[in-house]
């Protein structure tokens, strides 16, 4: 089980790794990620076809989570933190999966043209 | 939970400004920013959703997406942004050291970056709208203002409190001692930014 003592002990290990180097390095990764997320609108240089939208949504999810871990903390912080944001995360989905489905509209269909 | 002395161990990692944390030595304020920051997401994620219902429900002939948007303008807007949450974990990390000068100086250039993306907005609305597409134009343009609308409201409302925390680095009120209030206004921008990294790939990069 985890406890406050182990929470704090794993916040110092971050306070000992992280520094701002790495989060210059940090930045320069989600620049590089945007640029690629970028590259796709030009359909003239590649066509994606149909990987377009699942390439977007793994750029996606992997920007939001470098962002919540490393910048927000996330990773070396409380996880009762994580929990708490995540809690409201996940319900967010369940309830927007539903509102989709009130009306009648697949998952798919939403990324279509 | 309980709000008495804080235990040795947990100096410097609470509010100890303020005395308040809880039995389990964590801040309050820090805890209730991260529920705060869950329920956004119930709020961004209704926008998103409602964009994402009507985005494809255009009249023939009307104006949308596809006439309208610039990407290159906007994801020089994004990259601000995301250079912004850099900025702000740089405060973040210099007031955390002590460092009240350089936490100025994040603090302020996040504040400005943020600025420039409001005006990158500001100026994006001002052109769709002389373009001919105003908030009740139609369906789409009613959600795109909307959830964007929503978005710069909060990047707004987080430069205020950028400002508020530069000011008070003047006055005292920001030390190395108070630095949560640093973090936690700075998970507020974050969030901001991690909304945008969804809003930028879903509305503007998803095939219209």
């Amino acid at each position: 089980m985890t406890t406050a003592t182990d929470h704090v002990e794993t916040h110092d290990e971050h306070d000992d790794h992280m520094t701002d180097w790495k989060y210059v390095q940090i930045a320069l990764l989600l620049g590089v990620l945007t640029g690629i997320e970028v590259f796709t609108y030009f359909e003239s240089v590649l066509d994606w076809g149909k990987a377009l939208v699942p390439v977007l949504l793994v750029l996606m999810v992997t920007k939001f989570y470098v962002v919540a871990a490393y910048f927000m903390h996330l990773k070396f912080d409380s996880r009762f933190f994580s929990r708490a944001f995540a809690g409201g995360l996940v319900l967010a989905m369940g309830v927007y999966a539903i509102f989709f489905a009130a009306f009648g509209v697949h998952f798919w269909e939403i990324f279509q043209d | 939970m309980s709000t008495t002395e804080i235990p040795e161990r947990f100096k410097g990692r609470v509010a100890e400004d303020d005395h308040h944390y809880s039995a389990s030595g964590l801040s309050h304020e820090k805890l209730a920013m991260w529920v705060f920051l869950g329920s956004e997401c119930l709020l961004f994620g209704g926008l998103i959703s409602t964009y994402m219902l009507y985005k494809n429900k255009l009249p023939a002939g009307e104006i949308g997406p596809n006439d309208l948007f610039d990407i290159p303008f906007t994801s020089v807007s994004s990259f601000v942004l995301l250079m912004s949450s850099l900025t702000m974990v740089l405060a973040v990390s210099a007031i955390a050291r002590g460092d009240v000068f350089r936490n100025r100086v994040w603090l302020l250039t996040t504040a400005m970056l943020g600025a420039v993306f409001i005006g990158g907005q500001v100026y994006e609305f001002t052109t769709f709208y002389n373009e001919g597409a105003g908030f009740t134009t139609n369906l789409w343009s009613s959600a795109f203002f909307t959830l964007t609308g929503f978005h710069g409201v909060h990047v707004t409302i987080g430069i205020i409190m950028l400002m508020s925390l530069f000011i008070g680095s003047f006055t005292g009120r920001i030390s190395q001692e108070s630095a949560e209030k640093v973090e936690i206004i700075g998970l507020y921008w974050h969030f901001v930014d991690v909304v945008w990294i969804v809003i930028f790939t879903v509305v503007y990069l998803f095939p219209q």
